[in-house]
């Protein structure tokens, strides 16, 4: 327990409960806001359409907000050090080393995925992603006010990114990893021994494929195997276009924009796909080629 | 007494000195209401008018506005550390020292930085929640949530390269973990997809370039802080001010729209 408690005191862990809490908080808030707007029917914004003065209505909540920001920075100032660790040592590495904690998803998910997806790709996708959110929803319906009856499927997949993949796994990389990213309950004492013995296969191993032959040289009937496996997880997205294409949705989409929106989801619904075979059946690759692993 | 106080007070009002600075009496009207927005260049980002829903804490989180705050915040400490701070290996970490020790309110302004910087990373976070789910980046705001997400990526990079500057163990290894990914990178790293391919070696990939060495050593350190405290400074500066001017150009803070039939 007291391991759980030195870990949440951990200054530097501090805005990450913060993060939670207000995470937890401000969901609540706005599914409770978009649920009663949508018993309502008519938003409630609507009602507080007229007009009013900025000074003194908004320029009143401004001061008071900048003051509370303040009042609390400054109390969490005084009460808190920053830390500041033993001198750099680039030949000392602490175990674990972790990156600071909005990376932290990230890092957790380097477990699953190579650098090259995890490190790179990934992150590049989330910031085209959420450039991309504005031109690829259609739906102009919900602007300007709380609902979820009128965008499930936009709130569903943000709220996933967000609350799932995003903050989820910092709390998971921050709190439930240990030396060596061993998995450790929090309140479990850290242990720099503990070697876990994973026996990882690929995917084509599975059906008894191994993914090497005997002289070390891929085997194309595993890379094979893999390549077949991910075109059918993205022609899924095929499949749902010929299968809906007479829908509402897909005609006003229309092809590009459809692609953009199948292929973003497909990729995003591929993380936890592969986090759980991981987990569940010890899959280490999906696909491995000369160039690089998937 | 307080007779001479009036009097004092009306008398100043009068002096060309008080009118140069105050254009208006500060009577409760609308005009002066509207002036002291209008008047004002710092006040004058806001409209003079605006719907009422748009006051509502509840609505709105405040959750830019902090951010900017954190921002304003982040800068006057920043600029104060400045003072103390040599981005040197030999002298970084003594100068940290020497900050936390020695210096009158040093570890204060310290403290406020590092925890105005994690703040503001999670309000930026919320901030961007908070305008998902009003829909708020839809027509005509599409491109100021583009801007929106810049900003969000220069919030995470100007964190990410002030971690480095306290240049101690915690700040060394975060920072190489954070930038052996860039090794990764298809086509530019050296253990990328396609890098070795294209002639991509340790001493010339993108992560070389990221930490002016092979490794995060004295050049990073004046790498990172060049980028902390001038250019990604600069660069949100410029586009935090894109975005404000484009919230007022696309008529506020977004709401319902009022010619909507309401069914």
């Amino acid at each position: 327990m007291h391991h759980l408690i030195s870990i949440l005191s951990k200054p530097d862990n501090v805005p990450i409960v913060l993060m939670l809490v207000l995470t937890i908080f401000y969901t609540w808030h706005s599914m409770s806001k978009a649920s009663k707007n949508d018993r309502q029917g008519s938003p409630e914004e609507a009602m507080l359409s007229d007009k009013v003065q900025v000074w003194p209505y908004l320029v009143k909540v401004e001061f008071l907000a900048a003051l509370l920001v303040m009042a609390i920075l400054t109390v969490w100032s005084i009460t808190l050090n920053a830390p500041l660790e033993a001198p750099a040592n680039p030949s000392l590495t602490p175990n674990p080393s972790k990156a600071p904690w909005y990376f932290l998803g990230l890092q957790e998910i380097l477990v699953y995925f190579d650098p090259w997806i995890a490190g790179v790709t990934i992150p590049t996708l989330i910031i085209v992603g959420l450039c991309a959110i504005p031109y690829i929803d259609i739906n102009q319906k919900g602007n300007g006010y709380y609902t979820f009856r009128e965008r499930r499927f936009a709130i569903l997949t943000f709220c996933f990114g967000f609350l799932v993949l995003w903050v989820s796994l910092i709390v998971l990389g921050t709190f439930f990893r240990g030396p060596g990213w061993n998995l450790f309950m929090p309140w479990e004492e850290w242990d720099t021994h503990r070697v876990v013995s994973l026996t990882n296969v690929d995917w084509s191993e599975l059906f008894g494929v191994p993914t090497r032959r005997v002289d070390d040289s891929l085997n194309p009937a595993a890379m094979a195997i893999g390549t077949v496996t991910i075109l059918a997880w993205f022609s899924l997205g095929f499949i749902f276009y010929f299968w809906k294409k007479k829908s509402d949705v897909i005609r006003k989409l229309g092809p590009l924009r459809y692609s953009i929106v199948a292929g973003l989801f497909l990729i995003m619904t591929a993380l936890p796909v592969k986090i759980i075979l991981r987990l569940t059946l010890n899959i280490k690759y999906i696909l491995v080629t000369p160039w690089f692993n998937i | 007494m307080l007779g001479i106080l009036d009097t004092l007070r009306e008398k100043m009002q009068k002096t060309e000195v008080y009118k140069s600075v105050f254009r208006h009496n500060y009577q409760d009207t609308q005009r002066n209401r509207a002036l002291q927005i209008v008047d004002n260049v710092f006040l004058h980002l806001h409209p003079v008018r605006i719907t009422r829903h748009a006051t509502n804490i509840g609505f709105t989180w405040g959750m830019g506005g902090i951010t900017f705050l954190l921002f304003i915040v982040l800068t006057v400490t920043g600029v104060i550390l400045m003072f103390y701070y040599r981005p040197a290996a030999e002298y970084a970490y003594d100068d940290m020292k020497y900050l936390m020790n020695d210096v009158a309110f040093g570890p204060l302004m310290r403290n406020m930085h590092r925890w105005a910087a994690h703040a503001m990373v999670i309000t930026v976070m919320l901030h961007m929640f908070r305008v998902f789910l009003t829909g708020s980046y839809k027509a005509p705001r599409q491109f100021n949530w583009v801007v929106g997400v810049i900003l969000l990526t220069l919030t995470l990079f100007l964190s990410f390269t002030g971690y480095l500057l306290p240049w101690d163990q915690l700040a060394i290894w975060a920072v190489t973990v954070g930038t052996n990914m860039a090794r990764a990178t298809p086509l530019l790293g050296s253990e990328g997809p396609f890098g070795p391919e294209l002639g991509m070696k340790i001493n010339n990939d993108v992560r070389f370039v990221l930490l002016g060495g092979t490794q995060v050593g004295p050049p990073t350190l004046l790498r990172f802080y060049v980028l902390h405290c001038i250019f990604l400074p600069l660069v949100g500066s410029t586009l935090m001010i894109v975005h404000f001017w484009r919230i007022r150009k696309d008529g506020g803070i977004s709401g319902p729209d009022p010619d909507a039939k309401k069914n």
